[in-house]
């Protein structure tokens, strides 16, 4: 019998049909991702395995099996002996997926007692040896810490050692690496992978990286709006897709091996930077973000910065575009001092959600810089208008969005509102951080494509931050390295991925999940080699 | 641990700021007014002699800074009051001395002390437990018919006067049944039974009118808990919805509950007037309206410092509780 057996599961949030007549199923011990991007309903399948939707208001049509259990017909108790016990769930963000008020190996114990007649004692020695198998350094000291107290990566781990707790014989994983630097999220894939062959359990992993999918399971089931596109063996599916939007969600895919286009640019240095410092905190807490950094940027042409969370890159950025005073060194723009806000040097953030005034018209934020720079008098209005109808069509809206609310656009859409603020100014140079991070691959695709358009028109200078490396191979000319504040590596962007001179740029590198199973498999067995020896 | 050390210093010393700061505020606003100072202080039927006596005890002829150096030396370390025919010692730390009455300041406040912090104390437990305990038994009801019920009464209570509720208590409970004796005070001191026998029914009306917010605040920050990513956890593992409720989304609670209560205990301190007034318990805010009332300035003044006192005091504690709830707070 099946461990997961999935017959035209339906799931509607009110008019909202968010899974459509699904239909899967899971051998015992077999692993599966579903794959898609936001809204394609597969987190809303991955909760329907524990009947989550229950209670929800949430209408749940076909039926759902797990490990024998029928999770539409059964008891509150029946589910409850079903969740954590025979199928655990491993969470998107593992800080607020932990209470914070507890210690760690008490939540894992909290879980474990629930599940069995342990006592406190020995729920908490099982806590303790669950940590400790999952990678967590002197796990009987480290379990009474508080989630706070922990990094991403150990979070991480602590939410799969909760899951582990009870020996379930199934794991779902909703986005388990999303949250995580490339290396922590190599680290995880790993523990999952090793935790599968040594326990026989099955893994249901619910990603958007097709990358993370490949390194992780044998079958894939791509979804769209709710339905199946394309199910199939992962190497199938990935390397010769029959459906049409595999095809388009894989050629969105950033590839880490593919060669930049552009040619290094020659153009005038538009931005330079010199032995760039920036401290935060006093006395004995005084750390720099950002230590001894000096870089050009040369018009039309796109500086990548690579790093991992804590490597001060968007310090760095703020700091090229006068948002924060450096502690040392200097800026030059065009050969000038350049000190404070300056409109020729413009920035794009990370999150469009959070970075436009949710109370004002998206063409009066895009308006802002205009009236900045004093646009008044006679006709002002009208000439602002027309200024931000025409900046709105630039970057592929309409004209007619100027009075609509950013809650009415998609993340894509308010990313190009974030980009048509920043060309409003006129800029030479403009700072993006992280500005696709936070959307779907056929979005960042087309955000990307549009910077690139942009850049070749106006003749910007990008200067283009991120953590995805294969994004940044997608765009850069030239490639910046951070790591704790310092630059690693720097150069031409092709020279760096094809020959890292550092040790450090050759983990990254090999940290990026590949496309490619077999590859995938190779490179964990390198990685797991040293650590054998 | 030396993190949570390090903490409880900064606290310690930013509490002694404040109090230095709230110091420095009221004897500007009480000691530098226009009019006659000296007259004010000494009270309406001083005569000019006694009044000039009064104005050299405050140092009127000094700078301002002086005046206040010399009122913090006599908070301190304590000073000598002439009462005319003899000269009186006043002990630090020294409130000063009531130039109607002729009683040291100190001592006034001393002797109304334990009656306001065993109403406020008392009323403290009882509405906590109120409080608290429907705000989490609506959380846990929410959207069902005793939620509604309950939320209902609370409201009529935060509405409800405390002489209204007081006096319909005891027209009702020592009035027609004949269950309690009607309020008076008796010290803990002489017979702690009959001390809370009589206290019980002043405890219970502060408490019916306090415990409304307090179960509005429990039940609002325990439903935000709730849906909260970590509550999800708890619930795809099987955790059953008790210990959701009482374990993890009360613990969301307490923080918010820590800060009002702080300010309620250290404010009603003073501030229990009505229900002072209404059981006839000599208290503090009594005290406090009775010297505005024949404007004994000294008294006034040193019922503010000791109410301010208490409300810092009362924060502080509010403080390090936090920082034992949330382990966080002390990084931050």
């Amino acid at each position: 019998m099946s461990l997961v057996e999935v017959t035209d599961l339906s799931v509607e949030f009110g008019a909202l049909r968010a899974v459509d007549r699904l239909s899967f199923s899971l051998a015992e011990g077999g692993a599966l991702a579903l794959v898609g991007e936001s809204g394609s309903g597969k987190s809303t399948v991955a909760g329907a395995l524990l009947g989550l939707h229950r209670g929800t208001g949430a209408r749940v049509g076909g039926t759902v099996r797990v490990a024998g259990t029928d999770v539409r017909a059964a008891t509150e108790q029946e589910l409850r002996r079903l969740r954590g016990a025979k199928a655990a769930m491993v969470f998107q963000d593992p800080l607020s997926s932990l209470d914070p008020y507890y210690a760690v190996g008490d939540q894992i114990a909290e879980v474990y007692r629930v599940h069995t007649r342990a006592g406190r004692r020995a729920a908490r020695a099982r806590a303790v040896e669950v940590l400790d198998r999952v990678g967590i350094p002197d796990a009987a000291r480290r379990a009474r810490s508080r989630p706070h107290e922990f990094s991403g990566g150990m979070r991480q781990r602590a939410l799969i050692a909760m899951a582990l707790a009870c020996e379930p014989e199934l794991l779902i994983a909703d986005e388990p690496t999303t949250a995580l630097d490339v290396t922590v999220q190599a680290q995880i894939l790993d523990l999952l992978h090793s935790l599968r062959t040594e326990t026989g359990m099955g893994l249901l992993l619910v990603t958007h990286d097709v990358g993370v999918a490949a390194e992780s399971v044998e079958e894939v089931l791509v979804m769209r709006h709710g339905r199946a596109v394309e199910h199939g063996p992962v190497g199938t599916v990935l390397a010769a897709p029959r459906e049409s939007y595999t095809r388009e969600l894989l050629d969105a895919v950033p590839r880490v091996d593919a060669r930049s286009t552009g040619s290094p640019a020659t153009g005038e240095v538009v931005l330079e930077a010199t032995g760039l410092r920036r401290e935060f905190g006093r006395g004995k807490r005084a750390f720099a973000a950002v230590d001894d950094v000096s870089l050009t940027v040369r018009r039309g042409e796109t500086l990548g910065v690579v790093g991992e969370s804590g490597s001060g890159k968007t310090t760095l950025g703020r700091m090229l575009v006068g948002l924060l005073d450096p502690t040392a060194g200097r800026i030059r723009y065009a050969g000038e001092p350049h000190t404070g806000v300056n409109p020729a040097v413009q920035m794009v953030f990370q999150d469009p959600v959070s970075s436009l005034n949710p109370r004002r018209s998206v063409g009066e934020s895009i308006a802002d810089p205009l009236r900045a720079r004093g646009e008044k008098g006679a006709g002002a209005e009208e000439r602002i208008r027309g200024r931000v109808t025409e900046l709105l069509e630039r970057v592929g809206l309409e004209g007619a969005h100027y009075d609509r609310y950013p809650h009415e656009f998609s993340g894509g859409q308010r990313q190009r509102i974030g980009i048509a603020r920043a060309l409003a100014a006129d800029p030479r140079v403009i700072v993006c951080d992280e500005p696709v991070s936070a959307l779907d691959v056929t979005t960042q695709a087309q955000v990307v494509a549009l910077l690139g358009e942009l850049q070749r028109e106006l003749g910007l200078a990008l200067v283009f931050i991120a953590h995805d490396l294969a994004v940044v191979r997608q765009v850069s000319d030239r490639l910046a390295v951070m790591r704790r504040g310092r630059l690693v590596e720097y150069g031409p962007a092709d020279e760096v991925y094809d020959s890292p001179r550092e040790e450090y740029t050759r983990q990254l590198l090999a940290a990026v999940p590949a496309l490619d199973p077999e590859l995938a498999a190779r490179r964990r067995a390198a990685r797991r080699a040293p650590a054998a020896v | 641990m030396s993190g949570f050390g390090g903490f409880l210093l900064r606290r310690a010393v930013g509490t002694v700021i404040t109090l230095l700061a709230i110091s420095v505020i009221v004897y500007v606003v009480f000691y530098v007014t226009p009019g006659n100072v000296a007259q004010i202080t000494c009270g309406p039927r001083c005569s000019p002699a006694q009044v000039h006596q009064v104005a050299e005890q405050l140092h009127l002829g000094d700078p301002l800074y002086v005046r206040y150096w010399h009122f913090l030396q006599g908070l301190f370390a304590g000073q000598d009051f002439s009462t005319g025919t003899s000269l009186e010692h006043c002990a630090a730390p020294c409130l000063g001395q009531s130039y109607q009455t002729g009683q040291q300041v100190l001592d006034i406040i001393l002797g109304k002390l334990p009656v306001s912090l065993s109403l406020v104390l008392g009323g403290m437990v009882l509405w906590l437990a109120l409080g608290v305990g429907t705000g989490v038994l609506s959380a846990w009801r929410r959207g069902r018919l005793s939620e509604r019920v309950l939320t209902a009464i609370t409201l009529a209570g935060t509405a409800t006067p405390v002489f209204v509720i007081g006096l319909v208590l005891m027209i009702v409970v020592c009035g027609e049944l004949q269950l309690l004796p009607f309020p008076e005070y008796v010290a803990f001191t002489d017979d702690p039974e009959q001390w809370a026998w009589n206290l019980l029914l002043p405890w219970l009306s502060l408490a019916l009118i306090e415990a409304a917010t307090f179960a509005r605040l429990t039940r609002a920050a325990m439903l935000e808990t709730l849906a909260e990513d970590h509550v999800r956890t708890f619930r795809a593992y099987g955790v059953g919805e008790r210990a959701i409720v009482g374990r993890h989304a009360l613990r969301g609670a307490f923080a918010p509950v820590i800060a009002l209560n702080a300010n309620n205990v250290g404010s009603a301190v003073g501030g229990a007037v009505l229900t002072e007034t209404l059981f006839g318990l000599p208290g503090i805010g009594q005290e406090l309206v009775h010297a505005v009332k024949v404007v004994d300035l000294p008294v006034v003044v040193g019922m503010v410092l000791v109410i301010a006192f208490f409300v810092v005091l009362a924060n502080a504690v509010a403080d390090v509780l936090y920082a034992v709830a949330d382990r966080r707070v002390v990084l931050a």
